[in-house]
């Protein structure tokens, strides 16, 4: 991975509380697995940001490597990886997900 | 590209040799999967670290020959 890339990364995952890497934007996925993820997101009005890795190959590959993770989508929350979709998915089925975001400060719709 | 679903499973259990494993194919043809994955090695792991295995297993395929596998993993 080339250092912008990585800077690119960086700065996402610094400068948004919750970061959505995948393919399309939040309004007009591309995938389902994208399309789901960044839905849970709405649900439960959690302010994210959508970062679509199609617009940018380095970035799509990139991604990969930065979270050692090979597949899209990813999610971050103040900085560290979640899980992708399965992951993501179980964790808002169980509740689990609200108690990551219940400790990491981010406001949802309880 | 498609990959079949017994090389799937051959790839995971020799990586993860107590596996149980249950695939799925989701849609007939052959790249969209799930796969439910059952081991004692998964004990003490986080939930990534236990995808990651499942991955890691897969060699590369993920993402590329394998479109789509979804993963849920269980400790025994």
């Amino acid at each position: 991975m080339d250092q912008p890339t990585k800077d690119l990364i960086n700065n996402e995952i610094t400068n948004n509380e919750v970061c959505l890497f995948m393919k399309g934007t939040p309004e007009a996925p591309q995938c389902g697995f994208s399309m789901a993820v960044s839905n849970m997101l709405k649900i439960l009005e959690v302010n994210y940001k959508g970062i679509n890795v199609l617009e940018n190959q380095s970035l799509r590959e990139g991604i990969k490597e930065f979270s050692e993770w090979p597949t899209i989508p990813q999610v971050y929350i103040k900085g560290e990886f979640v899980g992708g979709c399965d992951i993501f998915k179980e964790m808002y089925e169980n509740g689990e997900l609200k108690k990551i975001l219940e400790d990491k400060g981010i406001s949802f719709k309880k | 590209m498609a990959m079949d679903l017994n090389e799937i499973e051959t790839l995971i259990k020799e990586a993860i040799p107590d596996a149980i494993i249950e695939i799925q194919d989701l849609a007939g043809d052959g790249n969209h999967y799930s796969a439910t994955v059952t081991s004692t090695e998964f004990s003490g792991k986080s939930k990534i670290e236990q995808h990651k295995m499942v991955y890691n297993s897969l060699k590369g395929k993920m993402g590329n020959e394998l479109h789509a596998l979804a993963i849920k993993t269980k400790e025994q």
